[in-house]
């Protein structure tokens, strides 16, 4: 914790002396209290998580544009499926593993001026698993051998599971790279939102379990021990022969490869809980979304990972709320025919085309029907908000936007409400 | 449009956040208030559907929760147990230490076997049990292709074996579009449209299993005709809204805002509907559910968009 004060203060005062004189928020100060201004500041990694559908990645790209622009870094937004239009915002339209400079024209276009660089990059499981084997594969013939086999080409294109731990290992290759200031990413939807957090781990054990090694015996030697007999009749039978002689194929193949896998698990693992990352935990006020994103939340906490920020997306505007637009709707209501009266001269002056006052009475019922609905929902999103039971350093709320955000105008307004 | 009760087995998919597993309670608690016998199975185990019926919640063995209703978690290692004692007759009990790390290992190496467990289960309640439809809590559309195309997968990688020939029955089940359909949710906004899009292709390209309709969730009502709104914008221009407020006594612009806002959100909405309208192979139909104003969740609004979906399902 110390360390992490003294970290964002260094950071402010190194901004401060590179002469970007705006006064600094500390990063630290009551939970809730911090500004992702002073988190990313501090941070090289951070990683958007939370439920589908809450606007993960845009929050992800909001906030890379916002370091970009704001802090002078140079920043990495890697993205595991971004939609049509994230790409469109990002441009030129990512492709492939290539990491692309956003040019300065495209800010300029938007009317914004970046005092650094914004890098972009999307996530090819594919081509990252096959960097993963070239690295890794001890001679040629065992890398052309296990890129042709048709279980690992299976495996790296389709295998959910695969995208969990290969986004985390891509991250920690870039990481290793040392290109970026601040490298953004948000995560792979998983079925688990946790699975993410596991998946090194997992890949570890999977390469270094006994099991591994069961599997691949019989297929050295034809000596098949009393305890492991059971073991195979039952996979025998079930699989069929020639399917577990590929899969056994496989991993002797994959065996050359066996420390290179284990150590790199292991790091990518240990990346996750570096003082250098954070996580952005992103929901909206609904309650199912919202209760998952709490449980994320804990868990980071339990599992001591740095839960930075929580974003809150699509929150009704505040003046929802108040309880002066209650009567003012219920007035509406119920004197509608009086009011429709005595406004019928003032709106004709405006706009003389318009009909009679049934209209008006009808309209005015509309407006005060529409004002309640939406309050009941505004209502119960501030309710969700305040039972959250877990405060990181920063907790920020996005009002809802009335039009699609995906270009680089948007992600900066976005980024604009997230940032202070 | 009441196919969809006539089908067997239909899994409810959708961006998350879409409220796919809303719509999922919803569709079984509507076909067993129509006096049919249905399974409603969890595949996204996240254990939110029995909160949708006010439920304790549910395991692998299904539990009656309301009166027709019956509801189950998969999970793919009780399912392979129970599939070794149906099909191998092996006396799983002894030996189910060793087994059950052998199946994690299985599991995570070879691709589909978690699949083909759960479509297999699903496919076995369709085959041997009592139920008139078997509804789906299925992954979100991100996993749910892989799922749906793992027997064909796992057929093409498996030649030989009892596996084998369990996954040609499995692909008749699936394949019958009499039997099998797949339900997509979608909201009226940009991302999940374009997901919705994206799926409906790879279901086409990628499956046997045929879409059956696409329910389109959260949709806005219309605050005014046109000529109302006409009304509207003469009424939030500055003299007639400042007559308003000295009429009620009152600042009027935040009602009038949450108008416009509720009328822009509705028009940007429709653009992203005429969209997914056009980017849908026209025979799959579309049903299309209110937004729900209501401060409650779990039985109440269950039962409401069950109703909803009466309505668009044509009873």
């Amino acid at each position: 914790m110390a360390e992490r004060a003294e970290r964002a203060e260094r950071a402010d005062r190194e901004r401060g002396e590179r002469g970007r004189g705006r006064v600094e928020r500390r990063s630290r100060g009551p939970a809730g209290s911090g500004s992702m201004d002073g988190l990313l500041a501090t941070k090289e990694i951070a990683i958007a998580c939370g439920p589908g559908g809450v606007g993960k990645t845009t929050t992800a790209a909001a906030a890379a544009v916002m370091a970009a622009v704001r802090h002078g870094s140079k920043v990495l937004v890697l993205t595991i499926d971004p939609a049509m239009r994230l790409a469109d915002a990002l441009p030129p339209a990512p492709i492939g593993n290539t990491e692309h400079r956003v040019p300065d024209e495209a800010f300029r276009a938007a009317g914004i001026k970046p005092r650094g660089q914004l890098w972009a990059a999307m996530l090819d499981t594919k081509e990252s698993w096959d960097a993963l084997i070239r690295r890794h594969a001890p001679d040629r013939q065992t890398r052309e051998e296990i890129l042709a086999n048709p279980l690992y080409q299976n495996i790296s294109g389709r295998f959910v599971q695969s995208h969990d731990y290969i986004a985390m290992e891509r991250l920690y290759e870039i990481h290793s790279d040392g290109d970026y200031d601040l490298i953004v990413v948000d995560t792979p939807p998983t079925r688990n939102a946790l699975d993410f957090l596991d998946a090194p781990q997992r890949m570890a054990d999977f390469f270094s379990s006994r099991l591994l090694r069961w599997l691949i015996v019989p297929y050295r030697s034809r000596l098949v021990n009393v305890a492991t007999k059971p073991f195979y009749t039952i996979a025998d039978r079930i699989l069929g022969t020639e399917f577990l002689g590929d899969i056994s194929e496989f991993f002797i193949l994959f065996q050359s490869m066996y420390d290179g896998f284990v150590e790199r698990s292991e790091s990518v693992g240990r990346l996750l809980s570096d003082r250098r990352t954070t996580f952005m935990v992103v929901s909206t006020l609904e309650a199912v979304p919202l209760r998952e994103a709490e449980f994320f939340a804990e868990q980071l906490n339990a599992r001591k990972l740095h839960l930075g920020a929580i974003v809150l997306n699509k929150v009704l505007p505040s003046y929802l709320r108040g309880s002066e637009g209650t009567e003012v709707a219920e007035a509406l209501k119920d004197r509608s025919e009086e009011l429709a009266a005595a406004l019928a001269p003032t709106l004709l002056a405006v706009d003389p085309s318009l009909g009679d006052t049934d209209q008006i009475v009808r309209v005015l019922n509309e407006v005060a029907d529409s004002y309640l609905n939406f309050q009941v929902v505004a209502l119960r999103e501030m309710e969700e908000q305040a039972t959250l039971s877990v405060m990181p350093d920063v907790l920020a709320t996005v009002p809802f936007f009335d039009t699609d955000l995906y270009d680089l105008g948007g992600l900066y307004r976005l980024g604009e409400q997230i940032w202070d | 449009m009441s196919d969809l009760l006539d089908l067997k087995l239909v899994f409810v998919t959708g961006k998350g956040g879409t409220g796919k597993t809303t719509v999922a309670s919803a569709l079984a608690l509507f076909a067993a208030s129509r006096g049919k016998r249905v399974l409603i199975c969890e595949v996204d185990a996240k254990g939110d559907v029995a909160g949708f019926y006010e439920a304790p919640p549910t395991g692998f063995h299904e539990k009656e929760i309301l009166p027709g209703l019956f509801a189950m978690t998969m999970d793919t290692e009780a399912s392979l147990r129970e599939y070794l004692k149906l099909q191998l007759r092996i006396p799983v009990v002894g030996r189910i230490g060793p087994l059950a790390k052998a199946f994690d290992f299985v599991a995570t190496a070879a691709p589909g076997v978690r699949e083909i467990l759960t479509v297999g289960k699903l496919c076995y309640e369709v085959r041997e049990r009592s139920y008139d439809l078997v509804v789906v809590d299925a992954p979100a559309s991100g996993h749910i292709v892989g799922q749906l195309a793992a027997p064909q997968a796992i057929n093409n990688l498996v030649k030989v074996g009892l596996i084998r020939s369990q996954t040609d029955w499995m692909l008749d089940i699936l394949s019958d579009p009499r039997t099998t359909g797949l339900v997509a949710v979608c909201t009226p906004e940009e991302m999940p449209v374009n997901e919705t899009i994206d799926l409906a292709g790879r279901i086409k390209a990628e499956t046997t299993v045929q879409l059956s309709a696409v329910v389109v969730n959260r949709v806005l009502p219309e605050l005014f005709g046109r000529q109302e709104e006409e009304v509207f914008d003469a009424l939030s221009s500055e003299l007639p809204t400042e007559r308003l407020d000295a009429l009620v006594g009152a600042d009027a612009a935040p009602v009038l805002d949450a108008a416009r806002l509720a009328v822009t959100m509705r028009r940007t909405r429709s653009t992203h509907l005429v969209r997914l309208r056009q980017g849908i192979d026209e025979s799959v139909p579309m049903l299309y559910l209110p937004y729900l104003f209501t401060r409650s969740h779990g039985l109440r609004t269950t039962r409401q968009v069950a109703a909803s979906l009466g309505e668009e399902l044509g009873y």
